[in-house]
């Protein structure tokens, strides 16, 4: 498999990155920082990832910077594949509620810049012929919940996009991936408080590698959180008023 | 935005004692380690080690820098990030046929860890520390710099970063060689030990032979069953004794909350002492293990600190010279005993040369290591009395495992601590780098 990569430095992203390394499969990364795309291309080749591992530079906060990446990404590929998004931001309920500038970059991030990338992708990918669009969104995104308003707003708008992007191109052979992890113990969330059924990358990783390989267009992962979302999704508004969760 | 310190609970592996802290999580510890005042891995060491010295110094939490940055499939030399734990290298490595040079007890370290601790295993009678591996470091010294030490550059620093508990500087990259395997698989044999003569005899024997050796003792059996055991022997399998299928790679079965207090009691641990020596059936057994069984048998039990309860647990760790009588293991169990300590299964080892790593724990003797929970009074009263027995002996503690010594017995059995201090002073001069243990132990300021 060929897959560009944008966010494999980090988190979520770095496990899902190394267990396609670890079965040979081509990997280009984006990201924004060239030092640590480095390092990763080699942790990723030393893996198993064929060597060598390359990367362009690419910023969520720079949408101008998605056509050209993925660009030069086809071209040292040859051919788009597969793409995955694992980059987004995570800030607290409490700092976005006294910071407006602060919710603007974590709206274009997780909302406008993911779709407008996604987009990009896309035309290319349909271009192509067809192939698989795997993007990290959240389960914060299923029900309004006070711990994460305006990130679960900008979670639920990427969810809907995807679903729609499944709905309309997988006929012309664009699978559309939605992937809605719970709470994974990363660096993004280190220091906020584990709920119960807190997951590992690691746990996450060979799910989603599963359903980019099955085309399944949406999965929660860890899979319990596809029960816990289950119940959420369907607990009364007077209910969801009353707990923190 | 994440990456911004935050404020949790720090514990050893021992869960004692607890203090509450300010830490900084990343996946770039270069960035993270410029306010840092100490670097913390998985925290596997069991007492204070790896605390903040006050709750206002930050603590740069190494986890997450876990990248393989160069590997020379020809020699085997691996650099990696500090906070890549050995079973990560051991998933990678041990299907290629490589394996670290030494192994701790537990998969559960990280890098930067068993460099400072200068971990040793089951085969430091041939092979020494960990340490003694290491090529080059990659440090961030107090000042703020980061320099690279190894045998030509800072050689000093170098030998005072090994073993030196995290004080002389933050690890940021290590660089050692794996080593060749013939398959991931062992090649065990074990045998029951009536009594101390026979484990210690069975050691040294066992020693010529073998690459690893180790020996499990029922601490509470006492007079002419003092010190009897189980004496493990092994060796890598070569390919054609063993299955030609890689390990698999179990996840432990985690304890799920601390255990109440009365679990653990004489009568329980005693029981679980005689089942694990009378279950020995045959006077030797020999097979082709899981390299897990082998080297980490505690691992399959994740989080099993946790069956010692809230109180918490504490591990002493102590090597005590030869003698050609076993007096000092003798003294040292029968005072166990008579102190009415009562241990899990404890740990018997004979240790080789001493390392490269200026405080590195381990010297020619026999090391004993056992846990025991912590009480609040008599825990004190039983370190303070095993560790001036210690001192009688000649040996030494394993800061690693400790959470109770006195500042004045570590300095009495430490004649090395001096150079230690003036290298580590030298690169450090308004002592920025420390600990809760180095504040308990080495009168650092708080």
């Amino acid at each position: 498999m060929k897959v560009v990569f944008f966010g494999a430095t980090k988190g979520m992203g770095r496990a899902l990155a190394r267990t396609m390394a670890e079965r040979g499969d081509r990997l280009f990364l984006l990201g924004r920082d060239p030092e640590e795309l480095e390092k990763t291309a080699r942790d990723l080749e030393i893996r198993g990832a064929p060597s060598p591992v390359r990367f362009a530079p690419s910023d969520l906060s720079k949408p101008e910077s998605f056509g050209p990446a993925l660009d030069e990404a086809a071209g040292q590929l040859d051919g788009l594949e597969t793409v995955v998004v694992t980059a987004g931001l995570l800030v607290a309920q409490e700092q976005l509620e006294t910071d407006p500038e602060l919710t603007n970059r974590l709206l274009s991030a997780d909302f406008t810049n993911t779709l407008l990338f996604c987009e990009e992708a896309r035309r290319r990918l349909l271009a192509a012929g067809g192939g698989t669009l795997c993007v990290f969104s959240s389960v914060a995104g299923e029900r309004g919940r006070k711990p994460v308003i305006l990130y679960g707003a900008a979670k639920a708008g990427l969810s809907r996009y995807l679903e729609g992007l499944d709905h309309k191109f997988r006929a012309r052979g664009l699978k559309t991936v939605c992937v809605k992890p719970g709470f994974v113990n990363t660096g993004m969330t280190a220091g906020l408080r584990p709920p119960p059924f807190a997951g590992e990358p690691d746990d996450v990783a060979p799910r989603v590698l599963r359903a980019i390989d099955r085309g399944t267009p949406e999965v929660y992962a860890p899979w319990v959180w596809g029960q816990i979302m289950f119940a959420i999704k369907w607990l009364p508004r007077a209910v969801m008023r009353r707990i923190n969760f | 935005m994440r990456n911004e310190p935050y404020q949790t609970e720090f514990a050893g592996w021992g869960r004692y004692p607890v203090v509450t802290g300010i830490a900084l999580k990343s996946e770039n510890l270069a960035q993270i380690t410029e306010t840092a005042s100490l670097s913390r891995g998985l925290g596997r060491s069991y007492g204070d080690s790896s605390l903040p010295a006050a709750a206002d110094l930050p603590v740069a939490e190494t986890t997450l820098a876990d990248r393989l940055l160069a590997f020379d499939p020809e020699s085997g030399m691996l650099t990696v990030e500090a906070g890549v734990s050995l079973r990560q290298l051991n998933r990678v490595f041990m299907r290629r046929g490589w394996f670290v040079p030494v192994s701790p007890g537990t998969q559960f370290v990280t890098a930067g860890g068993m460099v400072a601790s200068d971990v040793h295993g089951k085969n430091h009678h041939v092979d020494g520390c960990f340490g003694d591996y290491v090529r080059s470091l990659k440090l961030r010294v107090a000042d703020g710099r980061i320099l690279t030490c190894s045998d030509d550059q800072e050689p000093e620093l170098f030998k005072a970063t090994i073993g030196g508990m995290g004080l002389t500087g933050h690890i940021l990259e290590v660089e050692f060689p794996m080593r060749r395997i013939p398959s991931p698989w062992i090649w065990q044999e074990s045998q029951r030990m009536a009594n101390l003569d026979a484990m210690i005899a069975g050691l040294k024997s066992a020693a010529e032979a073998w690459p690893m050796t180790v020996g499990w003792m029922d601490c509470l059996a006492k007079g002419p069953s003092l010190g009897r055991g189980i004496l493990i022997r092994g060796r890598w399998a070569e390919p054609e004794e063993a299955s030609n299928q890689a390990p698999r790679f179990k996840r432990p079965i985690r304890v799920p909350f601390p255990f109440p207090g009365w679990v653990l009691s004489r009568v329980s641990m005693n029981a679980f002492n005689m089942v694990y020596y009378a279950k020995h059936f045959q006077e030797v057994a020999k097979r082709i293990v899981h390299p897990d069984s082998f080297f980490y048998p505690l691992d399959m039990l994740g989080a099993w600190n946790l069956i010692y309860g809230k109180r918490g647990f504490t591990q002493y760790q102590c090597v005590l010279p030869h003698a050609d009588d076993n007096g000092p293991a003798r003294r040292f169990l029968d005072l166990f005993t008579s102190a009415g300590g009562m241990s899990f299964l404890c740990v018997i080892k004979d240790c080789g040369a001493e390392g490269k790593g200026m405080l590195s724990f381990p010297r020619p003797g026999i090391s004993i290591a056992m846990d025991f929970p912590v009480h609040p009074e008599k825990t004190q009263t039983l370190v303070d009395r095993l560790n001036e027995l210690v001192i009688a002996e000649g040996g030494r503690i394993y800061l690693a495992k400790d959470a109770f010594t006195q500042p004045d017995h570590f300095q009495t059995m430490e004649p090395r601590l001096e150079l230690w201090n003036a290298v580590r002073r030298k690169w450090d001069l308004q002592g920025k780098l420390r600990s809760a243990q180095s504040v308990r132990l080495l009168g650092d300021a708080e």
